[in-house]
């Protein structure tokens, strides 16, 4: 899904190519989603991030068709900037606020997969470690204590930093789902580690091949 | 608002004084355009001429000197477009052609350091989008006063946050640069941006205006009065006590604007929309239109009440002279614009149609109806040309004189350990994550390599594994002993850094940073960097296919060290057999893995002699600059370049690292720290010359096990002098005889250095 300002959406295209899918593009603008059985909203800076980041893509018309669908149950990741955008659309909970130390961070960060079962998640096991790059000048997450236990109770925490807290995320929470699983959103960028040429490593391939699966299945 | 100044107006009040000396135009330089246009210039051509003059886009006092780049270039048949454009395109083969250029942004990078960084890149991405091609990627090269200065707190986390700022949400990935420090540099910092762009060879667009009915559409940005004046206040004069009182002349940028911009621009292509392109960058759409025009058919007519404005109060000349970012200009056939401006609605892109390309040979411009321009275009394009006095300080033999010989050296094994450490924790040397960190250097999926390696290198084609290897370097310390001989290392150092990733050197790109060319001496210094990158160019067989100049790099009397940045750029046959500079940790045969192998050996390439003038370990330990600098040895480094292509190619390597700053033994420990694994090596003759010398030509290599034999026929057979010294291995760098430095200890004050100054 493509708004203006999006960076890593051929990136994202790519990654569903290599998990063995089709990719489709869906422009802001349409209305309709084409008949996709998943969809990405990629990292970037939508509208410039003007306002606050996601704030306005989620007012996009192709939104107003992806949260219906999602609520569902079209499987929806959205990583970085399409994670904020999801939490603005109400889509998971919580906020992405600026990083602890105010500056923009890119970095390859480990995880540990805390939550196996989603849609996005199921080719790993759970307390899994991986590495994957993580690129954000707001990636805290960051929740009300009500929330944040809710999160931990009904394992909706869905990956978490393994190799210290990066960012000053609560709990150091790299990532989120709701409460069916089929929405996640992910700070770290898994679409830049599906092979280690031009990543960290290939460890991020999985969330992609995880929905493909899902939908096969 | 008052009425503004009119042609006719112009032509009846001969003798009204004009304020042509504030706006940095000479007398004679008046009397000029008096004489072209045979009556006084209007308040908007006396705008229009003064940018255009002004030494930032009138190369007046560089240009006899630059013309050797295309006089001495060396037979090449990659090149699709050279000096001149906006920028040189290369042939990559496949169908693919490159396009890359380095531009400086110093001056407003001092005043306001975020804007005027972010600008820079802003500024040098649009160059690259104009020849046609899709940027894909951005490097820095930054110099700073020095790191504890308190200015340099101000000014560098401004820049680094400025590039980070425009880069990433640009969304093009910073693969490399430099970041060095020099009191020469407190006040003037260099901000030296560049960008790579990729295209199909069909797909070059020109910036001329051709074809009399052909509109002028204006698009991206409104124009605003941010950076008036920038090229001629700004960039072509030198700083005096008020340069905060010059903020007004910075640009603001909105990289969220470009980013629509370029997609626009690149669908506007696709469909063949675009007669003719131009970026508005300095001077704004004086420049624009002035060069469109000179380029093309000869005349255009311009409605400047058209422009679409986000402060009605500006008259003509401000228009002119804006420097508002985010625009860009194009020329488009009648039937065209309907779709033309479809295009830029779904971008969201604002364009206006602003006037028409006609035969009269004339550039006409019209304020609500009534003519406020009217000049030959090629007179303003052209500009006047300098041939400024030149003269050889005489300091420079006592600089010569001062030989770093007679510095005191390391008497043993714990010295050389300490100058080792002390050399990888200087600002210059050290790790420079706490920059590169803030820039996105893994957008668009196809860096292979960037930041901290010798050069970054991109994926071009996901099939073929076709890509594009980019180095920049520069050393204002050798250029003060020797501008000559220091632009051929700096040359030598960027081709080498590109071919130690196994790409074959194509073309170079400069960025010439040097202080007042009024100055005889300063002048001096800038004719001999630009002979000796001309002669350098044609022995290594690579062609200059654009660059920029930047003068009065200096306050007061005293200028920075002449600083050339030499960009070159390689081609990879296939980015899969790249070599990284990180030596490779030998892989457990209990594994059991068929890859289970061997320590890889250490090759030293090159020859190693005594050099020590303007070295890190004079400038680090003794704070001493004095002597000559090394003895650049062009035919070598074309050998080793062979070499290191050969032997990448054949998967022979495991690591290359070229030798620069701080020699063996700072490339050592990068490689080591790169890598995360040690090695132990014994080292040839004098220790102290061994490990810190910095004579060119030179690469460490890391062979893989078992192919010694194969790489050693190969160095043979390519005439390259090298040795093994050793093997990696370990978690410790083991000098034999001398020292032994744990990794931990290595990194430690590499890491922390510029943390500790900058938070």
């Amino acid at each position: 899904m493509t708004f203006p300002g999006s960076l890593d959406d051929r990136d994202a295209a790519r990654a569903v190519r290599l998990a063995g899918a089709e990719p489709v593009t869906l422009w802001h603008g349409d209305r309709g989603l084409r008949g996709v059985d998943a969809a990405i909203l990629p990292g970037g800076f939508s509208y410039g991030d003007y306002l606050r980041c996601g704030a306005i893509a989620r007012f996009a018309p192709v939104m107003s068709e992806l949260v219906p669908a999602a609520r569902s149950g079209l499987p929806v990741l959205g990583i970085c900037n399409g994670f904020q955008i999801l939490c603005e659309a109400h889509l998971l909970p919580g906020a992405l606020t600026r990083n602890a130390g105010l500056k923009f961070i890119t970095r390859d960060v480990r995880l540990r997969v805390e939550n196996p079962r989603t849609a996005w998640t199921r080719a790993y096991s759970g307390g899994e470690q991986i590495v994957v790059p993580l690129k954000s000048g707001e990636g805290a997450y960051a929740a009300d204590p009500g929330t944040l236990a809710a999160l931990e109770a009904s394992g909706q925490v869905v990956i978490r930093y393994a190799g210290g807290n990066p960012n000053g995320s609560a709990a150091g929470i790299a990532g989120v789902c709701n409460a069916e699983g089929n929405v996640v959103g992910l700070m770290p960028h898994p679409e830049h580690a599906v092979d280690p040429l031009t990543g960290p490593s290939a460890d991020g391939l999985r969330f992609f091949a995880s929905a493909v699966a899902g939908v096969a299945a | 608002m008052s009425s503004p100044d009119t042609v006719a107006q112009a032509a009846a009040t001969g003798d009204l004084p004009q304020p042509y000396a504030e706006l940095g135009l000479t007398t004679a330089e008046y009397e000029k355009i008096v004489d072209t246009l045979g009556r006084r210039p209007t308040a908007a051509e006396l705008a229009l001429y003064s940018v255009m003059w002004s030494e930032h886009c009138s190369y007046k006092s560089s240009k006899v000197h630059l013309k050797q780049f295309a006089a001495k270039a060396p037979p090449s048949d990659a090149l699709l477009a050279g000096i001149g454009a906006n920028a040189g395109v290369v042939d990559i083969g496949q169908g693919y052609a490159v396009t890359f250029k380095i531009e400086s942004h110093n001056h407003p990078s001092y005043v306001e350091p975020h804007q005027g960084a972010a600008t820079g890149v802003g500024g040098i991405v649009r160059d690259i989008l104009a020849m046609g091609a899709r940027p894909v990627a951005v490097m820095d090269a930054l110099r700073f006063g020095p790191a504890a200065a308190p200015d340099t707190a101000r000014v560098l986390p401004g820049v680094v946050s400025g590039i980070s700022f425009y880069g990433n949400c640009l969304g093009l990935p910073n693969i490399g640069g430099e970041l060095d420090f020099d009191p020469s540099y407190a006040g003037n910092p260099l901000v030296n941006a560049l960008c790579v762009g990729v295209m199909r060879h069909g797909d070059l667009q020109v910036a001329a205006a051709s074809g009399p009915g052909n509109q002028v559409i204006l698009f991206g940005s409104t124009t605003g009065p941010d950076g008036v004046g920038g090229a001629s206040v700004l960039a072509s004069a030198t700083f005096g006590e008020a340069a905060s009182a010059k903020r007004p002349s910075v640009q603001v940028g909105d990289p969220f604007t470009e980013k629509l911009l370029v997609e626009c621009c690149l669908e506007l292509f696709a469909g063949g929309l675009v007669v003719g392109i131009q970026d508005l960058g300095a001077a704004g759409v004086a420049c624009a239109t002035t060069e469109l025009a000179a380029a093309g058919t000869g005349g255009m007519l311009v409605r400047l009440d058209e422009v679409p404005l986000r402060d009605a109060s500006l008259g003509p000349p401000e228009i002119l002279m804006s420097e508002s970012q985010e625009r860009m200009m194009a020329v488009v056939e009648p039937d065209r614009v309907d779709q033309f401006l479809a295009v830029c609605a779904k971008w969201d892109v604002r364009a206006a149609v602003i006037g028409e390309v006609t035969d009269t040979g004339r550039l006409v411009m019209t304020w609500h109806g009534e003519p406020v321009v009217d000049i030959p275009p090629a007179s303003a394009a052209d500009g006047p040309v300098y041939r400024r006095p030149l003269a050889r300080p005489a300091a420079q033999d006592t600089l010569a004189a001062d030989d770093p010989a007679a510095l005191p050296r390391p008497a043993d094994g714990a010295g050389l350990r300490a100058d080792l450490l002390a050399l990888l924790g200087s600002p210059g040397l050290a790790d420079k994550s706490w920059v590169t960190d803030q820039y996105d250097r893994y957008v668009r999926g196809d860096t292979v390599l960037a930041m901290p390696e010798d050069g970054g290198l991109l994926r071009v084609d996901e099939a073929t594994g076709l890509g594009i290897a980019l180095a920049t370097d520069g050393n204002g310390r050798y250029c003060q002993l020797d501008p000559y001989l220091g632009t051929q290392l700096a040359l030598s150092e960027a081709y080498r850094n590109v071919a130690a990733t196994g790409a074959r050197p194509l073309a170079v790109t400069n960025c010439l940073n040097f202080g007042s060319p009024e100055d005889p001496a300063v002048m001096w210094q800038f004719a001999e960097a630009v002979r000796g990158l001309a002669d350098g160019c044609a022995a290594l067989g690579v062609p200059v296919t654009g660059g920029n100049v930047s003068f009065y790099n200096q306050t007061g009397a005293v200028a920075i060290h002449p600083t050339p940045v030499i960009g070159v750029l390689g081609v990879h046959d296939d980015v899969r057999r790249r070599a990284g500079i990180g030596f490779p940790a030998a892989r457990s045969p209990a594994a059991g893995s068929p890859a289970a192998e061997g320590a890889a050996s250490i090759v030293l390439l090159g020859r190693t002699e005594a050099e020590f003038g303007g070295s890190a370990w004079a400038h680090v330990i003794h704070g001493h600059l004095g002597g000559r600098p090394p003895a650049p040895d062009l035919d070598a480094e074309r050998r080793l370049a062979g070499l290191l292509a050969a032997a990448a190619a054949a998967g022979l390597l495991a690591a290359a690292h070229d030798l620069s700053d701080g020699g063996l033994a700072v490339a050592l420990a990068e490689s080591c720290l790169r890598g995360g694994t040690g090695c132990a090596v014994r080292l040839p003759g004098d220790p102290f010359t061994a490990l810190f010398s910095e004579s060119a030509g030179r690469c460490v290599v890391a062979v893989r096990a078992g192919a010694e034999a194969a790489f050693g026929q190969l160095r043979e057979a390519h005439g390259v002098p090298g040795e093994t010294i050793g093997a990696v291995g370990g978690d410790s760098l083991v000098v034999d005889g001398c020292f032994a430095i744990p990794l931990a200890e290595l990194a430690a004050g590499h890491a922390q250095a510029l943390p500790a100054l900058f938070g």
